[in-house]
């Protein structure tokens, strides 16, 4: 479903990827763990269209996507929550929700979405009408989350949903991504909880210093010494 | 969405008497009351075409001297007091348009610095195409300045009423459209309206493109009244920050905020020049640093505040009295 194959990305001069490839199938949870600084999110801006490669190719069902602008990618079905949450705070949670079905496609759906959405983050249609900075930090992120549904992407990014939370909204937002696989959503996870992340996703990458260090299936990478010893603690 | 729907039918009458009693004006009212008015209606439209850009985005332009000051000289260009080349509402169409398509070009270049750049380049672009005009009329026209075909003080009147109603529509449409949503979320958080998809380039370029049409039909128009124009006078750098001072003035939250800050604001700039033309800019100032310090949110946030007073003090006294 993606493709992305031996990209280089640059913050002006300062090279932030190396020669990264990877893969992510239809129907897969897909994670993405490694350090601060490791470089997972420069990755998810490339793909998204926030950066550009300076070589390399991100593929999309089939389709080349680098060089597209961010909208036209989030056209084609690709969603990104970014790191942050980064919602629009002085909208409503409603707003903020009709905002995620910008793409023309979307839009004409939107009502039938937000039943969708609000069915999976009940507390969203509770608070519908409030501010979202009025917002508790996990209803920021469900809205997050809820807002990159909205325009009812093929693929589901999420820059660390568990950022911040308490661990009873970690076991909440790790089950909300479960929930989303099971509709048929595809996902790339990045994680800083990386023992479950492991746990729910099937395959993983692990990057260091802007480089593919190791990749496999979950189980097999739950077994690894090398994991096990420098991101589990063992 | 309701929201908009229910300040739009609270103003509808006002908004409908207002009309009718300035498109009535010429019938009763002086000459000057007519010129007067038309001078507060070219701020206004200043002022609401500003804010149709800056409010939602927080970009601060400050190239509305520019734009205007182009609308100005197209009338000059098209419409010398040696004849008039084309009638007067398609001059202030082509002048407008002119001004957008600068507009689109300067926002399509310049929108991707942020903050203070973009402020200094807008202004910088007013003294740019000064400069450039003084020069081509120095060295390669031998001129200076332009005379301008002198119409009647009532058309004058009715083509500025006819480019401020079509701004109110335009940004009434633009406030409850799908656009007006995505302009808002620009302002709030550009990077995730790009996450959302939304052409965040193309929605402020295309605004504003609309925001400058307006500025440069106020200013066509506006260059019959002077009849004479140089490029100090059209691209008079007051022409970028009035618009700025009497949107905060007004206060930016509500479409009517700017508009009653223009009108306030203009009337005054008037009376204080006639009556106290030495002291006016001391007064005009004054006046000006006490509404920010005391009037974050401007007039409106005011009569809001005042609203809410009244209201409150109302139930009380019903309470009172059962």
């Amino acid at each position: 479903m993606l493709e992305v194959s031996n990209i280089d990305t640059f913050y002006g001069k300062a090279q932030a990827l190396w020669d990264v490839s990877l893969r992510v199938d239809e129907e897969e949870i897909v994670a993405l763990i490694g350090a601060n600084g490791a470089g997972k999110t420069t990755l998810l801006n490339t793909i998204s269209g926030l950066l550009r490669p300076a070589s390399g190719s991100v593929e999309f069902l089939g389709k080349k996507i680098d060089g597209l602008a961010p909208h036209s990618i989030v056209e084609l079905g690709i969603s990104h929550v970014p790191e942050g949450r980064k919602l629009f705070t002085d909208m409503t949670v409603r707003e903020n929700l009709e905002m995620g079905a910008y793409p023309y496609h979307a839009w004409k759906q939107k009502e039938e979405t937000l039943e969708h959405v609000y069915q999976i983050f009940p507390a969203l249609k509770e608070r519908e009408k409030q501010l979202s900075r009025t917002l508790s930090g996990g209803e920021q992120q469900m809205l997050a989350m809820g807002r990159g549904l909205m325009s009812r992407p093929k693929l589901c990014m999420f820059d660390e949903p568990s950022y911040g939370l308490a661990p009873i909204l970690v076991v909440e937002a790790f089950r909300a991504i479960k929930s989303l696989r099971e509709q048929g959503i595809t996902i790339l996870l990045i994680e800083q909880n990386v023992r479950r992340t492991l746990e729910i996703a099937d395959r993983a990458y692990v990057l260091e210093n802007g480089r593919v260090v190791l990749e496999g299936a979950c189980d097999k990478l739950l077994q690894s010494d090398y994991v096990r010893k420098a991101y589990l603690g063992i | 969405m309701d929201i908009t729907a229910l300040t739009s039918r609270r103003f509808l009458v006002p908004g409908l008497i207002t009309l009718t009693v300035l498109a009535t004006l010429p019938l009763y009212g002086s000459l000057y009351t007519v010129i007067l008015i038309t001078t507060i209606l070219m701020y206004i439209i200043l002022a609401v075409s500003w804010v149709i850009f800056s409010g939602p985005t927080g970009y601060m332009s400050l190239a509305s001297a520019a734009f205007f000051g182009v609308g100005i000289y197209t009338a000059a260009v098209l419409m010398p007091n040696t004849g008039q080349l084309l009638p007067l509402p398609v001059v202030v169409a082509i002048a407008g348009l002119i001004s957008g398509l600068l507009a689109v070009l300067v926002g399509a270049l310049t929108l991707r610095l942020r903050g203070i750049y973009f402020a200094i380049f807008t202004f910088g672009l007013v003294e740019i195409i000064k400069q450039v005009l003084l020069y081509w009329e120095f060295e390669v026209t031998h001129t200076r300045g332009r005379f301008v075909v002198l119409v009647d003080n009532d058309t004058v009147f009715y083509i500025m009423l006819g480019i401020f109603v079509a701004l109110m529509l335009t940004v009434y449409f633009i406030r409850r459209s799908k656009f007006g949503l995505a302009l808002q979320s620009i302002g709030e958080n550009e990077e995730a309206a790009a996450h959302t998809g939304i052409n965040v380039t193309m929605v402020k370029v295309i605004t504003f493109g609309i925001s400058a049409i307006f500025m440069g039909a106020a200013g066509a128009i506006m260059a019959t009244r002077w009849t004479y124009i140089d490029p100090y006078i059209a691209f008079n750098p007051l022409f970028s920050f009035m618009p700025v001072l009497m949107a905060i003035f007004g206060g930016m939250g509500q479409l009517y905020g700017p508009v009653i800050g223009a009108a306030i604001f203009a009337y005054l700039q008037e009376t204080l020049q006639t009556t106290f033309p030495y002291y006016y800019m001391l007064i005009f100032g004054i006046v000006l640093v006490v509404a920010i310090l005391y009037l974050p949110n401007g007039i409106v946030g005011l009569i809001q505040k005042l609203i809410q007073r009244w209201r409150k003090g109302g139930s009380a006294e019903q309470n009172a009295n059962t």
